[in-house]
């Protein structure tokens, strides 16, 4: 699987497929057919998915599909049928992919959850997920409310937002990106389904780097949270979105040919050697600052905002996986000749004992 | 508060009387305050009676509390084997103030008791023997660091205990040097306090119980381990790769153990590990890293009690129908929440075979001794592997936190079995595969593992709803045949798991059901049947559930079957009447034992005798 196919001579009348850097197709890195709502937020969420895991040239087999219960957990089934997937317990999908981490290190994990499965039922989950630094993408696919129980506020949905039938919310919204830049991820991003261009380079950058990436996609629920008084609606995303940088990416088996200015532009060089380019929109604004970080949040919060962008990001630190120094071979496929040891270490143990 | 539960003496015909000379079978308690360093102490006297050749077992009855509330140890030296608890006490070692009067009290008359002097304990009672030991004094005199006397104050009545009782001062000593094998200080000190205790009892205390400690040959190349380090060192020769686990009392010295193993045994050349052990943030998390470790291809396990594993349900469903292996260790104890957290009970026997919602049923595996805490381990690994399904090993408090003593663990005889994986390589010969097929008629599907470099490999794990090819499915004929194939597994695994143990002749009448520790009271309660009310009984301990198919022989065979059990509601009894032919199950009699201490022979034989109408 994944070799190019070089020796293979194209058919002469029909034009060769077009293809990414292992030889795949955008085809291979389809899903099935989405049951979701027709306009829902997920679907263009998913299709990122798939331009950017084919354009970084992954090999499908190698990625781990984790979700949880919800609508947005359903999606992993409309994207990369080549990949594994796991539709897990409710909020509890943080725990099936750091023991698959575990397993298999050599894995790419890529985690989709919601609003309710990670903020409400899998709040506890999820800090202890961020504060690992689990190498995996993890992408909450933020509507406010409990879609697939028909509309109930769940706990991202912003103080003073209502219902459709009018009911208020009078309890604050949490701020995913704070809690995850505080928790310990190295990069925290928030996005909007809607901004095809950012989405998409956010998640390509998310695929580079080695560490829990927590990106924060606010995504409508055209069905039971599109309306006047939502602040999720696709209507109050396009008139409060502000970025807080533009968002550039080079992956490294690309040439890079175009320069930027430092003074304008903040570069990160990611763990496989890609560059993340982040177009200052703010003078002074340092994404490896954290406390900068969740001060600028905050402040979003106070002024009505929904600021969007890469917050925070630390190319550096060491991912939980490489904590525990585990051998090179996946835990999951070591031979008894490695796992078992000998007669004389049982004889020893035994003579301790005695 | 006490952990006496002798009967009143003019109750009992087995207490209270006149005995002379009794070699190499008494117990002994000793009563102290938690978090006093008595466990080393304990530790010692158990090794010196063990070098003597006697066979022993030690049982730690503790509070929940790190120091301050009263703690006991109760050692049984027995001549001919029995190491359940005994029920009465022979010599009590009294050095805690608190419950020394309460303690004394409850002894039956004729037993010594061995106190610290100011306790003036001679004073309650005229019924007992006593030896008064001034062990300030002599630990005074024994170390001129006043502030390190209070952690070899205990050591004095480990010699006291061993001068009374005849065991050699060498055997003190070498087991003094092994448990502080390292420290030498410690040693030295220790070692000192010892010889005061026994010195001054060879000078000043007279003889006058029968007890006697004298040099056999039962214990010659046996092993002393607790439970949870034989599952733990069981587990890393089972070639476990990855352990998640949340602390709870009694299992976390089970995975705390396993940590140093893994450390020392478990790393490769290149100084890299062979395993991950993580603390999870509580059992929720343990039990779904597990299962994503598991999906993912490696032999992963948790380790856990009661209140764990109801934290556990929900996962160990969702486990049950993705089917997907894991092992969870069950080391049971007394209740949810504070209470007894750390007294022992068979409490979780129903609550762990149908663990979650829905129809779920689940393989159980039931550990009487160390030796088999060992074995188990690979067996739970091998069918949680083979039957793609979480396997429970039910051990308790008594075993996973007690010394046992043992014949050394056998070198694993059989080959790891990982059950039905497919590789890359038989991907490419079958082209593609469905994973929940029956395929072999056995109601196991074949499984492949994420990261399978094969297009072909992939397959979507979700719980209830999928047909045979893992694809979303509310068909009503689908889900039917899904849960049917789920029922055939089952069935296979009853050929599949450990087999009853049957002892006895066969042609007894009654027959004795039991499992795990309570196996222990059920040898030698049969000996005192046979013995005192020539009553003879056959015996069947169950390995493992689902039930094998000795199992219903034995009921069948047999017109009473008493099944014993330590929690209130015969839960083992509950599981045997869904399984056995309906006409059977007025066979089945529950003995029921529960109060938080290990289950004792006494109460057993006497027990069954009242059933018995004699």
């Amino acid at each position: 699987m994944g070799n190019t196919p070089t020796n293979t001579p194209a058919p002469a009348p029909t034009p060769t497929p077009k293809t990414n850097r292992i030889g795949l197709q955008v085809v291979d890195y389809r899903g099935g057919k989405t049951t979701l709502c027709a306009g829902c937020g997920h679907n263009a969420i998913s299709e990122r998915i798939i331009d950017a895991m084919y354009e970084m040239g992954v090999q499908p087999e190698r990625v781990a599909k984790l979700s949880g219960i919800g609508c947005s957990s359903k999606s992993p089934a409309y994207f990369m049928n080549r990949a594994h997937s796991f539709n897990s317990v409710h909020g509890r999908m943080p725990s099936i992919a750091t023991g698959a981490m575990l397993a298999n290190k050599n894995l790419i994990a890529l985690g989709v959850s919601g609003d309710g499965d990670t903020v409400s039922i899998g709040a506890g989950q999820f800090i202890h997920l961020m504060r690992r630094n689990l190498p995996m993408i993890y992408v909450i696919e933020d509507n406010g409310c409990y879609g697939l129980t028909k509309g109930q506020f769940s706990a991202t949905a912003d103080l003073g937002s209502t219902l459709k039938s009018g009911v208020v919310n009078d309890l604050p919204p949490v701020d995913t990106c704070s809690l995850a830049i505080q928790l310990g991820a190295t990069f925290v991003g928030r996005s909007f389904s809607g901004d095809k261009r950012q989405l998409h380079t956010m998640l390509k950058a998310a695929i580079a780097h080695r560490g829990t990436v927590m990106l924060d996609v606010v995504s409508p629920c055209v069905t039971f949270n599109d309306h006047e008084g939502s602040t999720k609606s696709y209507k109050y995303m396009q008139a409060h979105e502000e970025p807080l940088n533009e968002v550039s990416f080079v992956p490294s088996f690309e040439e890079i040919n175009v320069d930027y200015d430092p003074g304008t532009t903040f570069e990160v060089t990611m763990h496989d050697g890609s560059s993340l380019r982040l177009r200052k929109l703010e003078q002074d604004y340092d994404p490896t600052d954290k406390i900068q970080a969740v001060r600028r949040l905050m402040e979003s919060h106070e002024k009505g905002e929904v600021l969007t962008g890469v917050f925070y990001i630390n190319a550096k630190a060491p991912s939980f996986i490489d904590m525990l120094n585990v051998t090179d071979e996946p835990l999951a496929t070591l031979p008894e000749s490695v796992t078992r040891p000998s007669r004389e270490v049982l004889a020893k143990c035994m003579d301790e004992l005695r | 508060m006490s952990t006496s539960d002798v009967v009143p003496q003019e109750l009992s015909g087995h207490v209270g009387q006149k005995r002379v000379g009794v070699i190499n079978d008494m117990s002994i308690q000793v009563a102290t305050v938690n978090g006093s360093g008595s466990q080393s102490s304990n530790t010692v006297l158990l090794r010196s009676i063990f070098q003597m050749g006697v066979p022993i077992s030690g049982k730690n009855l503790f509070p929940s509390n790190i120091a301050g509330l009263p703690t006991w140890y109760t050692i049984r030296a027995n001549k001919d084997g029995y190491i359940a608890r005994k029920k009465e006490i022979d010599l009590l070692i009294a050095m805690n103030a608190e419950t020394a009067q309460e303690d004394v009290k409850s002894l039956a008359a004729g037993a010594s008791v061995l106190y610290d002097e100011p306790l003036a304990l001679d004073k309650v009672r005229d019924d007992l023997i006593f030896y008064a030991v001034p062990y300030d004094k002599l630990v005074a005199a024994a170390c001129s660091e006043a502030k390190l006397r209070k952690l070899i104050k205990n050591m004095i009545y480990v010699g006291v205990a061993a001068q009374l009782l005849g065991i050699d001062f060498a055997e003190v000593e070498k087991a003094i040097r092994k448990q502080f094998l390292t420290k030498v200080k410690a040693a030295t000190l220790n070692l000192a306090a010892a010889k005061a205790g026994f010195d001054y009892s060879a000078a000043n205390l007279k003889k006058r119980d029968p007890f006697y400690i004298q040099r056999m040959d039962k214990t010659k190349g046996k092993i002393i381990v607790d439970g949870n380090s034989a599952a733990a060192l069981g587990c890393v020769f089972a070639g476990c790769t990855v352990v998640t686990w949340y602390p709870i009392t009694p299992s976390s010295s089970l995975v705390e153990t396993m940590i140093d193993y893994m450390k020392e045994y478990r790393v490769g050349p290149d100084g890299k590990a062979t395993f991950a052990i993580v603390q999870a943030e509580d059992e929720l998390a343990a039990i779904g890293m597990v299962i994503g470790a598991a999906w993912a291809g490696a032999r992963s396990m948790t380790a856990t009690a009661g209140p764990g594993i109801s934290l556990m349900a929900e996962f160990t469903g969702l486990a049950y129908y993705v089917e997907i292996p894991a092992v969870i260790w069950n080391i049971q104890r007394v209740g949810p929440s504070t209470g007894l957290p750390t007294r022992t009970a068979q409490g979780d026997v129903l609550s762990t075979a149908f663990l979650s919602h829905g129809d779920t049923r689940h393989i159980m595996l039931f550990p009487d001794s160390v030796s088999e805490c060992f074995t188990m381990a690979q067996d739970a690994f091998d069918l949680a592997e083979r039957f793609q399904t979480p396997v429970f090993v039910m051990s308790d408090l008594d075993l996973g936190m007690n010394n046992w003593m043992s014949d050394p663990f056998p070198y694993p005889d059989k080959p790891i079995d990982r059950g039905k994986v497919l590789s890359k390589a038989d991907l490419e010969k079958a082209g593609s595969f469905a994973r929940y097929k029956d395929v072999d008629g056995d109601g196991v599907g074949y499984r492949t593992l994420p990261g399978t470099d094969h297009p072909a490999a992939a397959y979507f794990a979700r719980g209830s709803g999928h047909n045979e090819k893992a694809q979303y499915s509310e068909r009503p004929d689908d889900f039917e045949r899904n849960m049917e194939r789920l029922n055939k597994k089952f069935e296979t695994a009853r050929s599949f798991v450990p087999r009853p143990e049957v002892t006895g002749g066969g042609k007894a009448k009654i027959g004795i059901l039991a499992y795990g520790t309570s196996h222990w009271a059920i040898i030698e309660s049969r000996d005192q049947l046979s013995k005192e009310h020539k009553v003879e009984t056959d015996y069947l301990r169950v390995l493992a559930y689902p039930f094998t198919r000795e199992v219903h022989d034995f009921i069948e065979r047999h017109d009473r079957v008493y099944v014993v059990e330590q929690n209130r509601d015969g839960q083992m009894a509950s599981l045997l009447k869904l399984d056995i032919k309906p006409e059977l199950t007025p066979r089945l009699r529950s003995i029921c034992h529960i109060h938080g201490l290990p289950i004792d022979a006494r109460s057993v034989t006497d027990e069954l005798m009242m059933m018995e109408g004699k």
